[in-house]
């Protein structure tokens, strides 16, 4: 037999153990990190970059696979409770020797897990972690130069390159409304100051948005530099619109930030993806009843929402809830009672 | 039924009027619900774990009887917690708004031979709604007693109370035959009902499972301890069952508990199902560790009206729901456990005997009882 097989059997009989829970409910009290858990990590520290921006430094449980420079990485934090999944790029380079990895995060408006994070996170606290993505990343072969076009937060995936991998010709046009507002100013000095980087800050509070056709006066070769540009919707249009005018589209590699703002609504258009079916409901109906009487098969219980027979994956939009009014917005994992809940703007059950 | 109907001073707006009311202490704990709640929890299940293991790593020694007392009288405990304070309350979907897969009403499986979907569905869905409807909820008897006058007499109940001891000794296999309806199901026209074949599977694999942990791998595991570490699991498990069994008596059945009539039910506002669970549920009174070891059943009137809310916000809810129950001149039936387990055995010995007048609740009848 061989030595998989060995220790699936050995699994098989520790799981008759302990069953109804598995080993690994055990295991997670004492060793939340370990090899073959759920992928989690811990934050060990929290520092303060700017007046509402903190790196976030990690050590990832024993699965993680690391990741290249420019990806992302969700991670699950509890806030006040309740788990939110948010995506942020990573900040540290792909070589650092403690095994830890950092993750920038800027605290925005109403931002639940951003504001938690900056200014409410502790040392010590577990987060649920995946496995870094994303396809924003430095090519396998060097390019001669270099342009990082970034604004605010959208600093964070070019600083992970940054710190990973050094070009003989980089320059840096980065957007944010005032210096003191500029996450990793020191550090991006201290490059320009080694020669290693030539750096343009544009101060938007002062010095207005930063208008594309300018590209020509602050980078005239732009043209020719392989470009990683990464920031607010508005930016990264103007940028694309300006590369493909000039037939250089293939030199842009953008990454736009996806913050999850979903206007909530009264009533909308209802899709019960794993059916197929799509019906416009008002705000008021259970989306229960908009279910069934569009012919899908809802599971359902009390109809008065206190058995949760009824709950079902919200893939996509908002719901309210018809006793509280709360609004539910949709994020993996999020189950909603379809017997108490009304579409609040477009949304997706996957029924 | 009781002759009297305890609600007939209230009139139909103010009964709508309790219901806002109540639905406003719900309101209150849901927008405070937070961080200290899932740490409650948290903690409740890493305790549990933990005691579990300490006590099944002390029956390893089980032969030496001071560990034999000490294991089993942990491992009862828990088991208790596990099916009380944590599964009960988290198949509840007390838990679920912490959006965390690992305590959620949809993932959950506890030590109870009846697997926790189709428990859901009786226990959520049929009691929950219809909470000591005639007729409707299973839960008034169990379908192997009366425990209500108007409940119809049959010899079979002559029985019950040793049904009733039966039913505690043995009250997980009790659950997964209510769960399963087997009265009914088994009957020979349903019996090869695919879906019930189906089901009862399920409860064979689920049973399989749980015996082969208790009563063969465990005991295995201890070696020359064998015999004793069976004797432990087993009555680990009959401590568990008489004492959820308990519990869970108390919560319907005492004197002063209130059913209604399928009829009654037809049409119910939302202020008249909050009042029907007041009327149909009956508190236990006692310390934080006895509530807590009720899984916080003991404030069963409190989990009737809002069975959503997470468990360890009942005790503060009671509060204000005692205060209502005084606003509104109501019965708020409640006592210390020895005395509500005496009041519930005491209907189950007195029904299984016919009663001499069926009461049937008429405008005639009340006056006349109203006069006497």
């Amino acid at each position: 037999m061989t030595s998989t097989a060995l220790r699936s059997r050995a699994w098989k009989l520790l799981e008759m153990v302990t069953t109804p829970l598995l080993p690994s409910d055990y295991l997670d009290l004492v060793s939340p990190l370990r090899a073959g858990a759920d992928l989690r990590g811990r934050i060990e520290a929290v520092h303060p970059e700017t007046g509402d921006a903190a790196t976030v430094v990690i050590r990832p449980g024993h699965g993680w696979r690391g990741h290249t420079a420019g990806q992302y990485v969700r991670i699950g934090v509890d806030v006040d409770g309740v788990r939110l999944w948010r995506a942020y790029s990573i900040t540290s380079p792909t070589d650092r020797q403690d095994g830890r990895f950092t993750i920038t995060v800027k605290a925005i408006p109403d931002g639940k897990v951003s504001n938690h994070l900056v200014r409410g996170a502790r040392p010590g606290t577990l987060i649920q972690l995946d496995q870094a993505t994303g396809d924003f990343v430095l090519p396998r072969a060097r390019p001669a130069k270099v342009l990082y076009l970034t604004a605010g937060s959208g600093i964070t995936p070019v600083m992970g390159m940054l710190r990973d991998t050094e070009f003989d010709d980089v320059v840096m046009v980065h957007c944010a409304p005032r210096p003191q507002d500029v996450i990793f100013r020191d550090e991006l000095h201290d490059l320009v100051a080694a020669k290693k980087l030539r750096l343009t800050e544009v101060h938007t509070a002062t010095d207005g948005m930063l208008d594309i056709a300018r590209l020509d006066e602050l980078v005239p070769d732009w043209a020719e530099r392989e470009t990683w540009a990464c920031g607010p919707a508005g930016l990264l249009d103007a940028a694309e619109e300006h590369w493909s005018e000039h037939g250089v589209q293939e030199r842009l590699h953008t990454e736009r930030f996806r913050p999850s703002v979903v206007v909530a609504g009264e009533g909308g258009e209802v899709t019960f993806s794993a059916t197929g079916k799509s019906v416009d409901a008002d705000g008021a109906t259970p989306l229960l009843d908009i279910g069934e009487e569009a012919g899908v098969l809802m599971p359902s219980g009390c109809r008065m929402g206190i058995c949760f027979g009824c709950v079902s994956p919200l893939k996509a939009g908002a719901v309210r809830d018809l006793r509280t009014g709360e609004i539910t917005e949709a994020e993996p994992g999020v189950l909603i009672q379809t017997c108490v809940s009304a579409a609040a703007g477009p949304c997706d059950i996957e029924r | 039924m009781t002759a009297i109907d305890p609600t007939a001073h209230l009139t139909a707006e103010q009964i709508e009027e309790l219901g806002r009311e109540l639905d406003a202490i719900r309101d209150e704990v849901i927008a405070d619900r937070g961080e200290k709640d899932a740490a409650y929890i948290r903690k409740v299940i890493s305790a549990q774990r933990k005691l579990e293991l300490a006590s099944r790593g002390v029956l390893l020694f089980s032969f030496f009887p001071p560990a034999w007392l000490l294991g089993t009288a942990s491992l009862s405990v828990a088991k208790i917690m596990d099916n009380m304070e944590i599964g009960h309350n988290v198949l509840h979907g007390q838990w679920d708004w912490m959006r965390d897969p690992k305590i959620h009403s949809t993932t959950w499986e506890w030590d109870h031979v009846s697997p926790s979907d189709q428990w859901k569905h009786s226990h959520n869905e049929l009691h929950h709604t219809y909470t000591n409807v005639i007729g409707k909820d299973n839960d008034l008897g169990y379908g192997i007693m009366r425990v209500d006058e108007d409940q119809k007499w049959h010899p079979f109940h002559l029985g019950q109370p040793l049904w009733n001891f039966i039913n505690a000794c043995f009250f997980e296999y009790g659950i997964a035959a209510y769960d399963l309806e087997l009265g009914k199901n088994l009957h020979r026209s349903r019996r090869n009902n695919p879906e019930f074949r189906l089901r009862a599977r399920a409860v064979g694999r689920k049973i399989r499972k749980q015996v082969l942990k208790d009563y063969v791998i465990h005991p295995l595991l201890s070696g020359p301890s064998f015999l004793t570490t069976l004797a432990a699991t087993f009555t680990a498990n009959v401590v568990r069952n008489v004492w959820s069994h308990s519990v869970i008596m108390c919560g319907h059945f005492p004197e002063g508990v209130q059913v209604f009539e399928r009829r009654s039910i037809e049409g119910e506002t939302r202020g008249q199902w909050y009042l029907r669970q007041m009327m149909g549920s009956a508190n236990i009174s006692g310390s934080k560790a006895m509530h807590f070891m009720t899984g916080n059943l003991s404030h069963q009137i409190e989990h009737h009206l809002f069975p959503d809310l997470p468990s360890n916000r009942y005790a503060e809810v009671a509060v204000k729901v005692r205060a209502l129950f005084e606003k509104y001149e109501l019965e708020y039936v409640t006592g210390p456990l020895p005395k509500q387990v005496f009041s519930a055995w005491r209907k189950v010995v007195r029904l299984s005997l016919p009663n001499k007048k069926p009461k049937v609740r008429t405008p005639e009848r009340e006056q006349e009882l109203l006069a006497a």
